[in-house]
């Protein structure tokens, strides 16, 4: 049977807010992401959360709970006294946008920075061959939900606002373990960026990104750990120093991601030279097989740049960008159909009539 | 189409939450029992190194690991295994050549290191408990820079580790012939100890097989790193056994050879 219980949830938004007190009713069996659900049905229709899944799966309905970084789905009622009052606050870490929900673009800004998964330039999507052994280390980082509780519990930054544009956090710490570990990632610089660049250093350790992924990833042992010791095999360690200069083993590589940053961030795509698929494959057996169909030397007008914020980037969420609806790849000057000679496929018989 | 509207603000603002914390849990006890349990063993410790004395049990050879190597003028006869090099000025205790080595070990060790950090230093004291400073720049400059060097002190660890076993196994040939009491089971239980925090570090699961991109090309390297990171997960249990090991093992020799108490003999 239904008990009424004692609530503490914060309301407001970035100009203020305080505590509010509820008495909700709660039953066996129900989590605190349902008490939240209960009070927007009855009391509170306008307080503001963000969730999907309500089965730890989607990693958004994070907030803290007594003062602890939880999913809100996966938090029991059962783990609470009947008479002790439950306090729901949003993430501390990130700006607030209205009640439990906060803007974390932080986060999606360092996965934007984070180097990308380097696959053998000789090996075509498909053709990926690997031992179980050797790709079970990764595997336990792809569990990772991006809930970024992780990210938030983080002193480094929850602390101290200051760190925020050189810490990428621990959930991109595990990115770059994971992709350091992988037996097909290409890249050999890692642990050099991830000390240079993703402010590695900053972490002392004190494992409270562990103690709080709802996925039970241990962050601390199997990533940041070893990354530091991997980073200090490339900087601190003057046999494996010694070792690689006579083995010319780790040589500068080709496809090192440490320089690319150096030069400073992105510029707006000044490029106007060439068209890019940025993210797509670049596949050259791909492409020979889309050309039949295309004509690449047709004349075709540049597409205009997409419409890019002060540091040249996309906006990652309509929340930070001035228009309605997501900002469109092509740019926001063309106009839709789209005129048939800006088009560059164009039917191989086409051209005969 | 070009929209001219104003974007937003750059950055907005945290939620104003007033309390520092709401955690309502006894998040402080965790700081507080290590604060208390460090601070004993370290006091404990430090009156040991300078009493010189009570560290060398003549009848059954049993030496203190607070004692070894014994290497100043001061050691007797038989616990001086490496010879006697140093004066015996008071200030320099009987190990000096591995007590700082295994201070080192334990100071940039990756457990000790969150323990300190959290209740020494608070920073944090706890998961979401505020920092208690101003700035932080974590282990990125000077001083703390060098806990980078943690894998040098690994090794000089395996090598004390190897003396204090020698000096477990030369425990058992007493004057008498062999021997065998209660001392040599305390002295190999704290060995056993030792080893099983050394190789739980995790430099060493680093260096045993962690470094490498292809445990399959390695599959004793594989094992090796297997079992050292099933040790691994219990670094922090060994972490505090082993202080419990050395200051009992200790404690046990100093009880003896000041006679307080006599060695419990089974052989001998
Ligand atoms: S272990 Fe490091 S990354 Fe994880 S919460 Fe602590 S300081 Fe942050
Ligand atoms: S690592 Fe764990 S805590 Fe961090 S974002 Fe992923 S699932 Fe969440
Ligand atoms: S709603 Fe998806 S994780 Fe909680
Ligand atoms: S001894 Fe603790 S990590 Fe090395």
């Amino acid at each position: 049977m239904g008990s009424k219980r004692q609530f503490r949830i914060w309301r407001g938004d970035e100009t203020g807010g305080d505590l509010k007190d509820y008495t909700v009713e709660v039953n066996e069996g129900e989590v605190v992401l349902d008490i939240i659900h209960r009070l927007q049905a009855t009391e509170a229709p306008d307080l503001a959360c963000r969730w999907n899944c309500k089965a730890g799966k989607c990693g958004s309905c994070s907030m803290e709970i007594n003062g602890k970084p939880r999913l809100g789905c996966m938090t029991r009622m059962s783990t609470f006294e009947e008479s002790e009052t439950v306090t729901v606050t949003p993430l501390r870490t990130f700006p607030v946008i209205r009640d439990l929900v906060t803007d974390v673009s932080f986060n999606y800004e360092k996965a934007r920075e984070t180097p990308a998964f380097a696959p053998p330039a000789d090996v075509a999507p498909g053709d990926y061959r690997m031992q179980q052994v050797d790709v079970e280390r990764s595997q336990e980082f792809r569990k990772c939900i991006e809930c970024f509780l992780c990210q938030n519990v983080c002193h480094v930054i929850r602390d101290h606002e200051e760190n925020k544009p050189a810490f990428s956090g621990p959930r991109f710490f595990i990115r770059a373990a994971e992709l350091d570990m992988h037996p097909l990632d290409t890249r050999t610089d890692r642990k050099e960026y991830a000390q240079a660049e993703m402010g590695l250093g900053y972490c002392n350790i004190t494992k409270c990104c562990t103690e709080v992924c709802p996925e039970h990833i241990k962050i601390t042992d199997n990533g940041i750990i070893p990354m530091k010791e991997r980073a200090v095999d490339r900087r601190y360690d003057p046999l494996v120093r010694l070792g690689s200069k006579i083995f010319r083993r780790g040589e500068t590589p080709q496809n090192s991601v440490t320089s690319a940053r150096a030069a400073g961030p992105a510029t707006p795509s000044t490029s106007a030279g060439f068209h890019s698929h940025a993210g797509g494959s670049h596949d050259s057996r791909a492409e020979a097989q889309a050309q039949s169909g295309v004509n690449w030397h047709r004349e075709v007008p540049h597409p205009t740049a997409p419409a890019v914020d002060e540091r040249g980037k996309l906006p990652l969420t309509e929340l930070t960008f001035d228009r309605a609806a997501a900002p469109s790849p092509f740019g926001d000057d063309v106009s839709f159909p789209l005129p048939p000679e800006h088009l560059n496929f164009a039917h191989p018989e086409q051209d005969k009539h | 189409m070009t929209s001219t509207a104003t974007r937003p603000r750059g950055a907005r603002a945290r939620a104003a939450i007033a309390a520092k914390t709401l955690r309502t849990d006894r998040w402080w006890f965790a700081p507080l029992i290590t604060v208390v349990g460090l601070t004993a063993w370290v006091a404990y410790a430090t009156v040991r190194v300078y009493l010189h004395n009570w560290y060398w049990v003549e009848d059954f050879h049993y030496l203190t690991p607070f004692y070894s190597p014994c290497i100043t003028d001061r050691c007797v006869e038989g616990a001086a295994h490496f010879g006697r090099i140093l004066p015996d000025w008071w200030i320099i205790p009987e190990a000096a050549f591995t007590l700082p080595f295994l201070l080192l070990f334990r100071l940039t060790c990756y457990y000790y290191r969150k323990a300190y950090y959290r209740s020494f230093w608070l920073s944090p004291p706890a998961c979401a408990v505020p920092d208690g400073h101003q700035t932080y720049s974590g282990e990125t400059r000077f001083p703390l820079l060098g806990q980078n060097l943690h894998r040098y002190f690994f090794y000089a660890a395996v090598i004390i580790s190897l003396i204090n076993s020698w000096d477990a196994v030369l425990a058992f040939h007493s004057p008498k012939g062999f021997g065998f009491g209660l001392g040599n089971l305390i002295l190999i239980g704290n060995v056993v100890m030792l080893w099983a925090y050394t190789i739980s570090c995790h430099s060493c699961r680093h260096i045993i097989g962690g470094r490498l991109k292809h445990f399959s090309k390695h599959p004793l390297r594989y094992r090796a790193w297997t079992f050292v990171s099933w040790l691994n997960v219990r670094h922090m249990q060994l972490a505090w056994i082993t202080l419990g090991t050395l200051a009992l093992t200790d404690f046990y020799v100093m009880a003896v050879a000041a006679d307080w108490i006599p060695d419990l003999r089974f052989i001998n």
